[in-house]
């Protein structure tokens, strides 16, 4: 196994057998055919196709839970299609799993990084495939020497020996790139891989990619970040909701024509905005404040104030602190600094179940591993918040109105469940989450946070989602999201606030902005965003600004 | 589900299998299974006399699986409840004959036997705590928190006593201190009074597993500690308690050794932590956390020690004893582990 050669392509065995498939840009390496995936509760892709031309960068586009990474896991062997299959120069290949996967030449840099941060950089890149002596000793200099070379063409100076614990995520990327790059990929899939980089890695990054193309590679890159694809990306193609909108060359379109492909005209199921003015100002934040570990702040002096019946959605890229914002509000993250006032009373002690008591919930953006308890009962998830309320003598639940409750908010919030008594895994992602919102309001919140309200739940669910949050803010509550999908907070907020970097860098009402001036504030800080094509007031609104 | 005490039908309706039935009930069926064997090869294996005998045995084991059950429940393991069960003894037995001498001042006090039990079950329940702060403020690892607080106990139960016994604990009427081997030799209308103690102490402990909010977040922190502690849950609280309880169960245990013996030796309670983790596993409390009932531990407890005084009774070599505990212990858990995948399909089918 010669991993040492890193110019990734045109391996010897690569020539196409019997037809050769061609499309508009050419010969297609791979192809994926009318691939469906049904999750249980949830179809994530509906015969969706999709061309790898050979030598380009495709793109792939769509909202979040659209169905790209569900795709690109099915490329890369880690799920299996329940119907449709995969073709590569041609011929129709099972892709068991992802050895099979990188044994056909395909390769992927995951948007969470798989990485074992104990090992060191070398180590990891040549994780399951060390060069050996007889299959026993780990020829570890060799190893060492292939990882600087690697690093060398990635133009890093991240040492070999490095325990890739003790790296920057920035860092940690590139280690997962160069380790896609010593599998010698004919397909790449890079799944946002510069969500955590820094301006100048990004360079970097594009100019490999461009090196790779040279050398026949095909590249899948995935982002958000709308300016980047049509920088590099030869190819597009849009997802929505599970379905194939369009695949078309990148010269010929431009950013309002991704956006509305991506979003579609489509009465995405929102709800209608609050019909009466809102109330007093319940909450308030001032001047919440959380330093990052090795300089700067996760989340620097914002400061915020809801009304009762306010829905305030809060936007922001990965890593602009909405999540961290929200935990200070819940006292989860130590070390937060400044004041959270709830109907103008100060909510002194930052301790998760003295901010429930004060009146704040949290339905936190990931479910299975902060929301639920995934082997206890419907039941039991949803009163886990508020066990004080079910209370005979102060120590007794009393199991009838515990039951009372919950089937209260099983038929309020429309939650399928056969029996309340299952363990909460049985259920579909848009009823867990449903459960979770369950628990927050059990606590009977004055203010509800909600982040990342609509991750990894189905369209329909989504709609119930949304029509719930619209009817707590008229029941007189303080509504916060926080989302990165665009569509969803221009449609579902009273009020927007962007966030970049920790800061609040622009704030909106209603009906008031495009999409591109969300999208502008949001990246306000990224080296990356200074050139991205913005129009600014009314220019492109008459044709986004629909909502 | 979870909260189910084995041996009692799920509320499901009507279209519970058979299957899963036994399933459910399997602890108690193999409670019932032993049973019926010894008493058919064992001659005079269910007269009275042996009925108690054996059920004092159970009833030390199943003190400290009551104990363990809760702290396995959170994810947790509990090494050191064998050496704290060593030396509570020590301890009580040397307030006993010695006393607290109180050093410079020239006094020696004596306290009574209520005293010296309560001193000692305290005594019991800060060493758990000291286990809890180990394990929620400076981070060790519950196993080994616990395992260094197994050989510190131990070593200071030997130290006491430069490792030797402390016979006769029987005080003195002088000193107000008789008495103290009521506590393992009494009977109460029939029963012992360890067997009193026991059935307070689980049915303490299954009321406040099912019915309470400490017992439904132990059940929380054990299934997934980030969602619980977001849910409002002091997820340090509960731990220090639960390591207390199992403490405070030791020491209950350690008086009542002592005071059957009406001796104190340091070594007692030697392995008897695993012997409790075997109870509350084959009562199907599961070493991942966040499942296992009290009652369930407890019939694991009964089929543990009517095994091993059945299979002594048969004259069945100690050696094979071992190896059948073994098989027994596995084959629990093998029978657990295929019981959830049905119960889980059952449910996804349902939904």
């Amino acid at each position: 196994m010669n991993t040492l050669a890193v110019d990734g392509g045109t391996r010897p065995d690569a020539p196409a057998p019997g037809t050769v498939m061609m499309g508009p840009l050419g010969e297609v390496v791979l192809k994926a055919e009318a691939i469906t995936k049904v999750y249980p509760g949830t179809t994530a892709l509906k015969e969706v196709s999709f061309n790898v031309y050979k030598g380009k960068v495709n793109v792939l586009v769509g909202e979040n839970g659209a169905g790209k990474s569900t795709l690109m896991k099915i490329i890369a062997g880690v799920e299996h299609p329940t119907s449709g299959r995969i073709l590569l120069d041609g011929k129709a290949v099972v892709l068991s799993d992802t050895l099979a996967a990188a044994a056909n030449g395909i390769g992927i840099v995951f948007q969470e990084l798989n990485l074992f941060p104990n090992l060191n950089v070398a180590e990891n890149i040549h994780v399951a495939r060390e060069l050996t002596r007889h299959h026993v000793a780990i020829r570890h200099r060799e190893q060492e020497q292939a990882a600087r070379v690697l690093m060398q063409r990635l133009e890093q100076d991240i040492d070999p020996r490095a325990l890739v614990g003790d790296l920057r995520i920035g860092q940690q990327q590139i280690v997962e790139i160069a380790k896609s790059l010593s599998r010698n990929a004919r397909v790449l899939i890079m799944d946002e891989p510069t969500s955590a980089l820094s301006a100048t890695e990004v360079e970097v990054l594009f100019r490999i990619i461009a090196e790779l193309k040279a050398k026949d590679v095909s590249i899948v890159y995935i982002s958000h970040r709308l300016e980047e694809l049509t920088r590099i990306g030869d190819m597009i193609t849009v997802l929505r909701d599970g379905r194939l909108v369009g695949e078309r060359r990148i010269a010929d379109i431009d950013i309002p024509w991704i956006i509305n492909s991506m979003v579609g005209a489509r009465g995405k199921s929102f709800a209608a905005p609050a019909a009466h003015a809102p109330g007093p100002v319940v909450f308030q934040a001032e001047d919440i404040t959380r330093a990052r570990e090795g300089g700067g702040f996760l989340v620097d002096h914002v400061n915020l104030q809801v009304r009762a019946g306010e829905i305030v959605g809060i936007y922001g890229l990965m890593g602009a602190g909405r999540s961290e914002f929200f935990d200070c509000l819940m006292g989860r993250l130590a070390g937060c600094q400044g004041v959270v006032r709830i109907n103008g009373k100060p909510a002194a002690i930052a301790r998760i179940d003295e901010r429930i008591r004060a009146g704040l919930a949290l339905v936190p953006e990931d479910r299975q591993r902060d929301g639920l308890v995934p082997i206890l009962s419907v039941t039991r998830n949803m009163t886990l918040a508020s066990l004080w309320k079910y209370l005979k003598y102060g120590v007794h639940i009393c199991r009838d109105r515990e039951i009372q409750a919950v089937r209260d908010r099983v038929n309020q919030l429309r939650i399928k469940v056969a029996n309340i008594d299952n363990e909460v895994n049985s259920l579909s992602g848009g009823n867990q989450q449903k459960v979770v919102i369950g628990r927050a309001l059990l606590t009977d919140p004055k203010v509800l946070l909600l982040d990342e309200p609509t991750r990894g739940i189905d369209i329909g669910a989504k709609g119930e989602v949304f029509q719930t949050m619209r009817n707590l803010a008229d029941a007189g509550l303080a509504v916060i999201f926080a989302t990165s999908d665009l569509d969803e907070i221009m449609a579902m907020s009273d009020r927007m606030i962007v966030m970049s970097l920790g800061r609040i860098t622009g704030e909106f009402a209603r009906g008031s902005v495009t999409r591109e001036v969300l999208v502008s504030a949001s990246a306000i800080g990224h080296g990356t965003s200074g050139k991205q094509p913005v129009t600014r007031g009314g220019g492109t609104a008459k044709e986004n600004g629909g909502w | 589900m979870v909260m189910q005490a084995r041996g009692v039908m799920p509320k499901r309706g009507g279209n519970v299998s058979i299957k899963m039935l036994l399933l459910n009930l399997r602890t108690f069926i193999a409670l019932l299974a032993v049973v019926v064997f010894f008493s058919a090869t064992v001659p005079g294996f269910l007269s009275e006399a042996n009925l108690i005998i054996m059920s004092k045995h159970v009833a030390l084991n199943a003190f400290l699986a009551i104990g363990m059950t809760f702290v396995i429940i959170t994810g947790g393991i509990d090494l050191s409840v064998g050496s704290i069960v060593g030396l509570s003894g020590m301890v009580a037995g040397a307030l006993i004959l010695n006393g607290l001498d109180l050093g410079p001042v020239g006094y020696t006090i004596y306290f009574s036997v209520p005293e010296i039990i309560a001193i000692t079950i305290v005594l019991g329940a800060i060493l758990g705590i000291f286990n809890g702060l180990l394990i929620t403020r400076l981070k060790v690892a519950p196993f080994i928190a616990t395992l260094g607080t197994l050989y510190i106990a131990r070593g200071a139960a030997m130290l006491s006593s430069d490792g030797g016994t402390f016979p006769n604990l029987i005080g003195k009427a002088e000193l107000g201190n008789t008495g103290f081997p009521t506590l393992g030799t009494a009977t109460v209308l029939g029963l012992p009074l360890s067997i009193w103690i026991l059935i307070v102490v689980g049915l303490g402990a299954a009321y406040l597993a099912a019915k309470t909010p400490l017992g439904r977040q132990i059940y929380a922190v054990g299934g997934n500690e980030r969602a619980a502690a977001l849910s409002g849950v002091r997820v340090d609280r509960i731990k220090l308690f639960v390591y207390m309880f199992s403490g405070l169960c030791a020491a209950i245990v350690g008086l009542i050794i002592a005071s059957q013996l009406v001796a104190a030796h340091p070594a007692t309670g030697e392995t008897f932590e695993l012997n409790a983790i075997a109870a509350a596993v084959l009562g199907g409390t599961s070493m991942s956390g966040g499942r296992g009932t009290i009652g369930g531990t407890v019939v694991g407890a009964f089929v543990i020690g009517v095994l091993s005084d059945g299979l002594v009774m048969m004259g069945v070599s100690s050696f094979w004893q071992m190896v059948i505990k073994g098989v027994v212990i596995i084959a629990a858990v093998v029978v657990d582990q295929f019981q959830r995948e049905l119960q889980r399909r059952a449910a996804l089918q349902q939904q």
